[in-house]
């Protein structure tokens, strides 16, 4: 469950990190190494949540439809597929799978 | 050019180039938004979380984090962590559209006030508070899409039109893609059917994607996507995905001459030894 306050919290530090660049006014700019870490620490929870929630459902492994789903989606977005390509694909082979029987 | 900086919508007519590609990111967020609104409800949250959400936030990436790991049994706080992580990097380009987001005419404006030592009238007060919602408003709408499309953009007038463009339809078009997701998800009785679980998933990954460039980044993905699915199994959910930035360590080397180098040059040069 997601209770309203921790969304409000969500949506203040997400306005505060806006705020921020147009308050200083771009005299101010983020240490390029700063800025890669942010980055990165970014780019490693994205893939970490991309592998868990295709992977794992619960504690245990999620059935191989989702997936399977989820890394045609990721050769197609590897290939620069538009979005909804990728989106779409991924719904679809999953879906499949599991008319098939694949759990 | 003076004209063009005091026009309320501002600058010249947006080129048609400019145009399509707004519209083509729209639809595709707006598909990503319709699978977020019914990807959310089919998981069992309340048709008021994903809204909220996309109103408040207004940051695609760590909705679906945050709806990603509350979903996964995820703490509120584990999930408020990983979007607020993900959104630093909305501080960089608060830095970099910081003009843009201000309107146009506003510090010239002022600035004529002061030096004619003019009295402050109702009208012009409100104005200046028009302005500053304007300002408020614009913050709200520093996303990926819409920085990218300005900063492409030859000059500031045209800057300022494609950032306020993209970024107003854009959240016109997550919004109300959202809302229709929320509907669809909640008529839709077996959700899994449609494989709408695998969205979310995919989402991340093509957002991830194009970070991969060096070396370094893809072992510290790697290393981490490794860590959080081998910890899933034991550790309540949530935390293995804040586990997984340990995999960030691989990258320490750097980080270290960084901050050598920082703390370094801060020290006052007339050392006592």
């Amino acid at each position: 469950m997601m209770p309203l306050p921790a969304i409000v919290v969500l949506a203040v530090v997400t306005y505060g990190l806006r705020l921020t660049g147009p308050l200083l006014r771009g005299r101010v700019t983020v240490p390029a190494a700063a800025e890669r870490l942010f980055a990165d620490a970014a780019t490693v929870l994205l893939i970490a949540l991309a592998a868990t929630s295709a992977l794992t459902e619960g504690h245990g492994f999620a059935g191989w439809a989702r997936p399977s789903g989820v890394l045609v989606g990721g050769v197609l977005a590897a290939r620069r597929a538009p979005f909804p390509v990728v989106v779409i694909a991924a719904a679809g082979v999953t879906a499949l799978l599991r008319l098939a029987g694949v759990p | 050019m003076r004209i063009l900086w005091r026009t309320t919508v501002p600058g010249p007519p947006l080129d048609t180039t400019l145009a399509r590609d707004t519209g083509l990111v729209c639809l595709a967020d707006g598909i990503v938004g319709v699978s977020f609104g019914a990807a959310s409800v089919a998981g069992g949250l309340p048709w008021w979380v994903p809204v909220a959400l996309s109103v408040l936030v207004f940051a695609g990436g760590s909705q679906i984090a945050a709806v990603g790991v509350v979903l996964a049994g995820g703490s509120p706080l584990a999930a408020v962590a990983a979007g607020a992580v993900l959104n630093t990097r909305l501080l960089p380009y608060g830095l970099a559209v910081a003009d843009l987001v201000r309107p146009a005419g506003l510090d010239g404006d002022s600035r004529a006030h002061r030096l004619r030592g003019q009295q402050v009238s109702r009208h012009q007060v409100s104005r200046r508070w028009a302005r500053l919602a304007r300002q408020l408003v614009g913050t709200h709408l520093i996303t990926d899409e819409s920085v990218a499309f300005a900063l492409r953009q030859p000059d500031p007038a045209r800057r300022r039109a494609a950032f306020w463009t993209c970024g107003v339809a854009l959240f016109a078009v997550w919004n109300v893609a959202v809302l229709l997701g929320v509907l669809a998800g909640s008529m839709i009785k077996d959700t899994n059917a449609f494989g709408l679980d695998a969205t979310f998933p995919a989402v991340l990954l093509a957002l991830a994607l194009p970070a991969l460039k060096s070396r370094s980044i893809r072992v510290a993905a790697g290393t981490g996507a490794v860590l959080a699915v081998a910890l899933t199994p034991v550790l309540p959910a949530g935390l293995p995905l804040l586990a997984a930035l340990g995999g960030l360590a691989s990258r320490w080397n750097g980080w270290r001459n960084w901050l050598v180098r920082v703390t370094s040059s801060e020290v006052p040069t007339g050392d006592p030894r």
